[in-house]
């Protein structure tokens, strides 16, 4: 029964046609790509580049094609929000938008008004800020439309910053903007950025991004809080299921291809969800998965997670049941980056560290120190690893 | 043929006149919640279509648009300067739009910026020009010029005199702390207290509750009635108002210095501000803690947060009015139940400029 219910959700996931990466922690929302990529990654690598970047941010990445797009934030009050393209050939920038905070960008000193990452459905762009600006953009960086949510409710704002990455599904962005103060969640229709629907949300500072819970007939929008998961219809905003036990408000969910939703609470709680996505059921909980500040990244049935004290994590989705550990060099902010063999993750110094996790023994194979700060998530371009500073863009290759 | 060239080309303008009008007209409605967003995106569409020589004109909207409405017009310019032969840039015009004083202040700053992307040159050669400016991010270019003329400049009276000027002129408080710093390291005295117009005398009452932080938005008697004297069950017992200010150059009030270290309580201050004269001004507020603020027994705005970052100053700058004649102001600062030494800070400061960042000094009470 186990098997028939995987081979379903492997069916009917909705996979990437292209090798995109499209949103926080790539196009599936996992962490993951099947493909192998570079393990000797290195700066001067044949196909690396690296790119000075017009201001800070801890978004990570988002390739569409050969594109690679990002968002950053400059100014002396970071009030200048800035949507960047560049060539992933070369690194040469095609294009630079800048438009205004219209909310409040004070932040912690660590991160930044441009700590979302981007999403497209690979025609478009939605870019949300700490600022509560949401902007869209065409592919050619022509304005789509924009909103500064602020104006909606003054009160949405975290005195440390936000970061919370918007997901698009069905026409529609799900921006989640939650904080001590006042919280909701938008349904913004992607035409044009009207509010199609707004969700009272739990009062407490939440750091997390929504995550897509799909299947080829259907899509939910899952949002995590302190109080637990909601699983949202995200034409509409209502709710089909209500998990209230608890949830982390830094690392995110993740949406896995056995159809089971890796909920950051308690540790890591398993929910199994229904074919027809209209109930869930807890199938294990591990305190000893307790993720960090990165999410736990998933594939083929494993799951990947580290902790606070940077011990990195292999699991098996379906029981829990940890197959291996491996202490890693941190602290890390960002969450692993899995392809068809290794792991990549990078640690606030810039250590970069690639785990070979097919080998009997995981183990790092391979190391790289990019001498600056890095708190993203590493993205995927189509033959090598992005990473991102507050100050420069890498592509690294072998 | 020429006749047929003119018609053609007549076409063509009227054409772009139209694409401009809609474009126009879409924009200046929209308002801040989305509304008119269909509207606005069908006519972002359009922008393409129009010609450098629109640009004038679009920014001429932000006097009429609202913040929001201003991100669109850049988005709108981005596309026009994309598609166009830079040298069809109108640089004269937007030109004047930075020059006339008239010009809403976020008007004059983006066509400052565009300017500043198609001629660098010209843009910058403008910056001295800013000196006194309204517009406190065209002033804020003016004095960083100086301050870093100052940082170079010989002899050390040269080098006084430029931070002195920069000191004179600045809106911004990380300027005005930076050439505060570098003058006291030169031997000068700076009253930054003074300077950056805190608000040092205050009245306080309380400890009131805040047991499960629902003292937020408990109304405590002060907030029906603070202009009396009278006094009032608190926490730990009867409570009356008391005098209560700071020397800190920042203007910092420490509330555990009034009351000691206390968790889940809330306190009040009150101060009077004499006013001219009835006036659009700003109250920059600084607070880790929860807090209200009322303006004449209005309330302003209110924050229901602890301990997300520090104390800032400017962390919040609320739009508001003074009236002719004594103003009250009344905060309500609220603790909450954590322990982390990080969650210790019990406090606040205060000051009021007008709208473009300049200290209102309280007039002599009659």
């Amino acid at each position: 029964m186990k098997i028939i219910a995987s081979l379903f959700f492997v069916t009917l996931s909705l996979l990437p046609a292209r090798a995109d990466w499209l949103m926080f922690r790539g196009s599936n929302g996992n962490g993951s790509t099947h493909r192998s990529l570079p393990v000797t990654i290195k700066t001067q690598g044949d196909k690396s580049w690296v790119q000075d970047l017009p201001g800070r941010g801890i978004a990570s990445p988002v390739v569409v094609g050969d594109t690679i797009y990002l968002s950053a934030s400059s100014g002396p009050f970071q009030e200048d929000l800035h949507v960047l393209a560049y060539d992933s050939s070369d690194g040469k920038q095609l294009w630079q938008r800048t438009l205004k905070a219209t909310g409040r960008t004070v932040c912690h000193k660590k991160t930044c008004v441009a700590a979302s990452t981007l999403a497209s459905n690979g025609k478009g762009l939605v870019a949300q800020f700490s600022s509560n600006d949401i902007f869209a953009f065409d592919l050619k960086g022509n304005l789509l439309w924009a909103r500064g949510l602020t104006f909606d409710h003054p009160n949405i704002a975290n005195g440390l910053g936000m970061s919370s990455s918007p997901v698009v599904v069905q026409g529609v962005a799900v921006i989640q903007v939650e904080n001590d103060a006042d919280s909701y969640a938008f349904g913004l229709d992607l035409q044009n950025g009207s509010t199609l629907w707004q969700k009272k949300r739990p009062k407490a500072a939440n750091w997390t991004s929504p995550v897509i819970i799909n299947t080829k007939f259907r899509s939910l929008v899952g949002l995590q809080s302190k109080e637990g998961m909601t699983a949202i219809e995200p034409t509409t905003g209502k709710t089909v299921w209500d998990y209230q036990d608890g949830a982390s408000t830094i690392p995110s969910s993740t949406w896995t291809e056995k159809g089971i939703l890796l909920l950051p609470s308690h540790g890591i709680t398993a929910l199994q969800v229904a074919h027809d996505l209209q109930s869930f059921e807890s199938i294990w909980v591990d305190n000893k998965l307790k993720p960090g500040t990165g999410s736990p990244s998933s594939q083929d049935g494993f799951l990947y997670v580290v902790n606070n004290a940077n011990v990195l994590s292999c699991a098996s989705v379906e029981t829990g049941e940890i197959q291996w550990r491996l202490r890693l060099k941190g602290p890390i902010s960002g969450s692993p980056l899995i392809t068809a063999d290794h792991l990549y993750i990078f640690s606030e110094d810039g250590l970069g560290q690639v785990v070979n996790i097919k080998a009997e023994k995981p183990e790092v194979v391979h190391t790289l120190n990019l001498g600056d700060t890095i708190l993203c998530t590493p993205a995927v371009a189509k033959d090598a690893i992005l990473v991102r500073s507050d100050s420069k863009l890498w592509k690294l290759s072998e | 043929m020429k006749a047929n060239f003119f018609f053609f080309f007549l076409m063509v303008c009227q054409v772009g006149a139209g694409y401009e009008k809609k474009i126009i007209e879409a924009f200046t409605q929209l308002n801040e919640h989305g509304q008119g967003n269909v509207n606005a995106a069908q006519a972002m569409s359009l922008a393409d279509k129009l010609s450098p020589d629109s640009i004038p004109a679009l920014l001429q909207v932000m006097n009429r648009a609202n913040p929001v409405g201003d991100n669109w017009i850049r988005g709108a310019i981005a596309k026009i300067t994309v598609t166009s032969d830079a040298a069809a840039f109108p640089k004269t015009s937007v030109k004047a739009i930075i020059q006339n004083p008239e010009n809403e202040g976020s008007t004059r700053r983006a066509a400052f910026e565009i300017l500043r992307q198609h001629q660098r040159g010209e843009a910058e050669a403008l910056i001295p020009s800013f000196l006194h400016d309204r517009e406190p991010s065209l002033r804020r270019e003016a004095i960083q010029l100086i301050l870093e003329d100052a940082e170079t400049a010989t002899p050390p009276a040269r080098s006084i005199a430029l931070f002195q000027k920069g000191l004179q002129h600045a809106r911004d408080v990380d300027q005005i702390k930076q050439a505060s710093q570098a003058l006291k390291s030169r031997g000068q005295n700076v009253e930054l207290i003074t300077l950056l117009g805190f608000q040092t005398q205050w009245e306080m009452i309380g400890p009131f509750d805040n047991t499960n932080r629902e003292g937020f938005n408990r109304v405590y008697d002060p907030e029906e009635n603070f202009t009396t004297n009278a006094s009032y069950p608190g926490k730990n017992g009867q409570v009356s108002w008391s005098s209560f200010s700071t020397k800190d150059p920042l203007g910092l009030l420490n509330i555990n210095l009034h009351y000691g270290e206390l968790k889940e309580v809330v306190a009040y201050a009150r101060t009077s501000f004499y006013s001219a004269e009835s006036q659009k001004v700003q109250f920059r507020l600084g607070s880790k803690n929860a807090w209200k603020i009322w303006v004449n027994q209005a309330l302003l705005f209110s924050r229901d947060e602890y301990h997300r970052g520090g104390t800032r100053v400017d962390q919040f700058i609320l739009d508001g009015t003074l009236q002719k004649g004594e103003n009250q102001i009344l905060l309500k600062i609220c603790q909450n139940e954590q322990t982390q030494p990080w969650t210790k800070n019990w406090e606040f400061c205060l000051r009021i400029t007008d709208p473009a960042g300049k200290v209102i000094q309280e007039a002599p009470t009659p």
